[in-house]
């Protein structure tokens, strides 16, 4: 048995594989800033007094995170053309991802608000400050602070998972892969070229990560403390 | 709900009032008044419930029956304007509970700013002024965990001068400090009481209660079991207080 293996038949498609990657990035930033946000109110529902609301959050985290994301895309896009509402493969995919990863970050922001000592709320309630205000100047941050690395990791872990956003035919890294090795029959150079790829999106995400962290948390910067 | 304050109403009033825990009856008819300008010290064996009456004043806890009057709120009503309240009421607790993730000036200005709608400039004016008021004007721009116990404890206390309350609760603020730091923190409490401010302070500190305040008040399973001006720990009547103040409490 021998190993051929043909990377010029292959890397002469490079502008595919490039939009592809572009495409996945998009679609991880896209999924990421929305499901920050959606998460993070699912989190903060989830501790609402009023039962209805932290039910909803609660059925709604639990479902998205027992569900293949492969499924929960397909919901999403038949479900709209259902509706006879039609979107584009890329729109379909930012908001299945985005309510697939909103559930994880719901649950990780959670452990977050929960970490947050008792005492700090009451100091600020003791200063006279609103519920509103307590939640955006003294819980988000530190809460952000102590589950960023899970946080993070969750986004990366979302950017991998949205290959499986080939299956809508959203023109992503994994998408482009097939097209190519089906037109090349080198399906094994394609797959590996795919996957470094995939190795410095992660990487890029990483970084990302870390800038955004040195901006959010200027303490850690200020005292030379690491995440 | 804020009624006419006359100058000669108490700032802070407590009838009666009743709390428990479950089974647990913690305040059993608790009674006492804080004219303005007065020190109040709330003493007591651990489990005395001081700390519970000294939260039912801010309102951390609801009060089950009894009358609270603080600056005119009316605390026990259910109705109370919490925000009102608290803009009267300035509160420290044992933990310091600054922000870690703001700094010193930040920890300031946030109240100021955020609920009386104060310009940043003037709030980080005011800032320096509480600062210097509890020695700490160096530590403008640090943050909470640069700082040492005491220093904290005092800017948890600029925090709180920040939002000008007409009167102070402390809740055994040098509890968790050492002697040396102990004693800077109550040089600040001796100054404000100086200044005249009025304050309600739970403390084990039994030379610095008889040094500092007007009036004592003596808890003992969740009655007002013995009260009076600070004379009352030197000469106490009740058996309870005899021994509190004699197994080594009042120290000068
Ligand atoms: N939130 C609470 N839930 C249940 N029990 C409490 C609570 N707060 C205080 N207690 C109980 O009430 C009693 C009085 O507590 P506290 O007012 O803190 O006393 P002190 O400050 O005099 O030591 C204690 O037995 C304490 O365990
Ligand atoms: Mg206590």
């Amino acid at each position: 048995m021998s190993l051929q293996l043909d990377f010029p038949a292959v890397l002469e498609r490079w502008p595919s594989f490039l939009g592809g990657a572009a495409l996945t990035l998009e679609l991880a930033a896209f999924a990421t800033v929305l499901g920050a946000l959606f998460g993070t109110l699912a989190a903060v529902g989830r501790g609402s007094r009023s039962p209805l609301i932290a039910g909803a959050c609660k059925v709604y985290v639990e479902t998205i995170r027992n569900t293949p994301l492969l499924v929960q895309i397909f919901l999403v896009y038949f479900g709209l053309a259902s509706l006879g509402l039609k979107f584009s493969a890329f729109t379909v995919a930012v908001a299945a991802l985005t309510i697939n990863v909103g559930a994880y970050t719901a649950e990780i922001m959670r452990a977050g608000f929960e970490a947050i000592p008792r005492g700090q709320i009451e100091a600020a309630e003791g200063l006279a400050l609103s519920r509103l205000q307590i939640y955006w100047h003294i819980i988000l941050l530190p809460a952000i602070e102590k589950v960023y690395p899970a946080l993070t990791s969750q986004f990366v872990l979302l950017m991998l998972a949205s290959s499986v956003c080939s299956q809508i035919s959203a023109e992503e890294l994994t998408a482009v892969a097939n097209y190519i090795q089906s037109d090349t029959y080198r399906a094994f150079e394609t797959y590996i070229i795919v996957a470094v790829l995939y190795v410095i999106l992660s990487l890029v995400m990483r970084a990302g990560f870390w800038g955004l962290g040195l901006v959010l948390f200027p303490r850690r910067r200020r005292l030379g403390t690491p995440l | 709900m804020q009624q006419n304050l006359s100058s000669s109403d108490p700032i802070v009033s407590l009838r009666d009032v009743q709390k428990s825990f479950g089974p647990l009856r913690v305040l059993d008819g608790v009674s006492f008044a804080v004219e303005r300008g007065e020190v109040l010290a709330l003493i007591g064996r651990s489990g005395s419930g001081k700390s519970t009456a000294l939260r039912c004043i801010d309102r951390f806890e609801k009060v089950d029956g009894g009358e609270i009057v603080v600056c005119g709120h009316r605390v026990d009503r259910p109705d109370v304007d919490l925000r009102a309240l608290r803009q009267d009421v300035g509160i420290v607790f044992q933990s310091y509970n600054l922000f870690p993730h703001l700094t010193i000036e930040q920890n300031i200005t946030l109240a100021p700013c955020a609920v009386k709608g104060m310009a940043t400039s003037r709030a980080r004016d005011l800032a320096r002024k509480v600062l210097a008021q509890v020695g700490l004007e160096e530590k403008l721009h640090a943050y909470p965990e640069q700082l040492s116990g005491g220093q904290q404890q005092r800017a948890a206390i600029a925090r709180s001068l920040a939002m000008q309350p007409k009167v102070m609760l402390f809740d055994e603020v040098t509890s968790a400090l050492d002697p040396e730091l102990t004693a800077e923190v109550l040089k600040v409490i001796e100054q404000l009481a100086a200044d005249g401010m009025t304050m309600v302070m739970v403390t084990h500190e039994m030379g610095f209660a008889k040094g500092i305040a007007d009036r004592i008040v003596f808890m003992h399973r969740g009655k007002v079991h013995e009260t009076g001006p600070a004379s009352i720990l030197t000469s106490p009547t009740t058996p309870e207080l005899t021994q509190f103040v004699g197994t080594g409490n009042l120290k000068s």
